[in-house]
């Protein structure tokens, strides 16, 4: 993937130890800004992107020329408003928009890494993304907020730097990843081994990566991101630019065609091999375990202000599992609000616009800014 | 801000920890937050009213009285608010055990079922009592365990809570309930005020 061009780039030369036991020496951090830093610089958020977003939150995407994945968010006058907030946004670890991943070249070997990229984790990925705290000389963040995988990386990073944010806002996450999303991601993860073209995560060569695989680990995964509801309600039984059923294989419904459109423009921006990597750090998130099994404890360190928010229809990572961080603060009389809001657009409701949300985080931080 | 939450207000020190229990729209958070320094959180099951409450700024967790309360440690709050919302809960003795539980001390108030205006609409029409603490009609309204100053006083003996302050509304008169007065505070208030602890 030629995308050197357009990506801003921290090299950070500290030694970060990751959780599997391997220190990296260097590595590079891919990142975006948006808005300016006051003097102050207490107006900075930094925001973490889900499992297969990237750095370039808001406006137009240069790499893919479509909108950023929190358009709807983030943005002049919307609820993260740039005008008012330095927003930063790193791609993270593992990834494939510049940051150091599984595509970049192993010194040792002159080609990608592939497989023999170390298995990151949630941990790893807040460790990296901090140094650009030091880069930006922000000694306290206004904010912390991300949805879905961002949600568990808010969650990792106050756990981690206590006094490092005032507000936190994990949307539509978990503190651990449930048996039926790590069998969602394993099934995406054995649609791309089940690709010839995968060779065992060895495809350097352009011309075969395994496009299939990670095509159907897009569809797959993108049907969990809905619901039921809103699914019948856009697709329901429509057929596809034909009159009637024609008894094949061919996209006959609406909805197939919609999938494998899905499926199709994402192999031309995504990794498969990252898709493997940001998956497993996925599945291996279990912040309790990291206290031994108190959740509570790991939030017993800070001040913060925590905002959290669910959505009805968001079955992937549901109300209750929202509710349980809800409840571990609350056990340790943390200042926590919570809101679940009302939505037929399942976990893809922290994406889109859904007017209650938006401005329910307008809210929250426009409220705590003018209270600091 | 009406009668009932300034008098709720005056009797609470402060700089205090304090749970708003259905604090709906928050007019009374904000209050205390800033005429008493209150570390003021709430507890609201209308997502509306909790969004309203977040646009003031407000600490307010969407949830339920009945469920969500057991997740506040013992004593973790020097007082509990519970505002009007007693005679809606399916099981008010679990929830009045709950907001002891959780606070040092509660505030109730109730609508008063033994107000002379309730008992003279039952007794003239022969009709479910509509009154201007109690405007629904019998199919839907959410009070389904009504009481009178005088039961809530007896369910208080009886149970070993103690009653520190018991005050009687009428209209935008407030007044002291006390042992020699209770038939006539039962008789006269259309709300009861009490600071209980157990």
């Amino acid at each position: 993937m030629n995308t050197e061009n357009n990506i801003k780039t921290l090299i950070v030369k500290k030694p970060l130890k990751l959780d599997c036991g391997k220190t990296i020496n260097e590595f590079p951090i891919a990142y975006e800004t948006y808005g300016s830093l006051n003097k102050k610089k207490d107006n900075a958020i930094l925001v973490f992107h889900a499992l297969t977003g990237d750095q370039f939150v808001t406006g137009l995407n240069p790499i893919t020329k479509k909108d950023g994945w929190w358009s709807y968010a983030v943005g002049p006058d919307k609820a993260i408003d740039t005008k008012k907030y330095f927003v930063i946004c790193a791609n993270v670890m593992g990834g494939c928009m510049g940051s150091f991943g599984p595509s970049h070249e192993d010194p040792n070997t002159g080609s990608a890494f592939g497989t023999n990229f170390p298995v990151i984790t949630i941990n790893d990925m807040v460790n990296a993304q901090y140094n650009l705290l030091d880069h930006f000389g922000i000694d306290k963040l206004f904010s912390i907020a991300g949805g879905s995988m961002g949600g568990m990386q808010v969650l990792q990073f106050i756990s981690n730097f206590p006094d490092k944010a005032k507000t936190v806002i994990p949307i539509a996450c978990t503190s651990s990843h449930s048996a039926q999303n790590i069998a969602f991601n394993e099934l995406g993860r054995q649609a791309i081994a089940a690709d010839s073209n995968w060779k065992d995560g060895d495809y350097s060569s352009k011309d075969s990566i395994p496009n299939k695989g990670l095509a159907v680990a897009r569809m797959a995964a993108h049907i969990t991101y809905l619901s039921k509801k809103g699914l019948q309600e856009k697709f329901g039984r429509k057929l596809q630019e034909r009159e009637d059923l024609k008894f094949g294989f061919d996209a006959d419904f609406q909805i197939e065609s919609y999938l494998r459109y899905q499926g199709s423009v994402f192999v031309d921006r995504f990794d498969a091999n990252s898709y493997l990597y940001i998956t497993r750090a996925m599945d291996y998130f279990d912040l309790a375990k990291q206290f031994k099994g108190n959740l509570s404890d790991a939030f017993r360190a800070t001040r913060a202000k925590f905002f959290i928010i669910s959505f009805t229809s968001d079955w992937l990572y549901p109300t209750q599992e929202n509710k349980d961080i809800v409840i571990a603060l609350n056990s340790i009389g943390a200042d926590v609000g919570f809101v679940e809001i009302e939505s037929d657009k399942g976990h893809d409701s922290f994406l889109l616009d859904v007017p209650d949300f938006l401005s329910a985080l307008k809210n929250f931080l426009d409220k705590s800014y003018t209270e600091n | 801000m009406k009668n009932e939450f300034q008098v709720i207000a005056e009797l609470i020190e402060k700089d205090k920890k304090v749970l708003d229990v259905g604090c709906g729209d928050g007019i009374l958070m904000e209050f205390l937050k800033n005429n008493k320094n209150t570390n003021i959180r709430g507890l609201e099951i209308s997502k509306s009213k909790v969004q309203e409450c977040i646009a003031k700024g407000l600490t307010v967790i969407e949830g339920n009285a009945e469920k969500d309360l057991k997740q506040f440690p013992d004593k973790s709050f020097e007082y509990v608010v519970l505002s009007q919302t007693l005679q809606a809960f399916l099981n008010p003795e679990l929830v009045i055990n709950e907001l002891l539980r959780v606070g040092k001390k509660a505030i109730v108030t109730i609508p008063n079922f033994g107000y002379w205006r309730v008992r003279l609409h039952l007794l003239i029409k022969g009709t479910m009592p509509i009154t201007k603490t109690l405007p629904d009609e019998w199919y839907n309204t959410p009070n389904i365990h009504m009481c009178s100053i005088k039961d809530f006083v007896y369910f208080a003996k009886s149970r070993n809570i103690k009653i520190f302050k018991s005050l009687a509304i009428n209209n935008q008169n407030v007044s002291i309930i006390n042992d020699r007065n209770l038939t006539i505070k039962n008789f006269f208030a259309d709300l009861g005020i009490f600071l209980i602890e157990k």
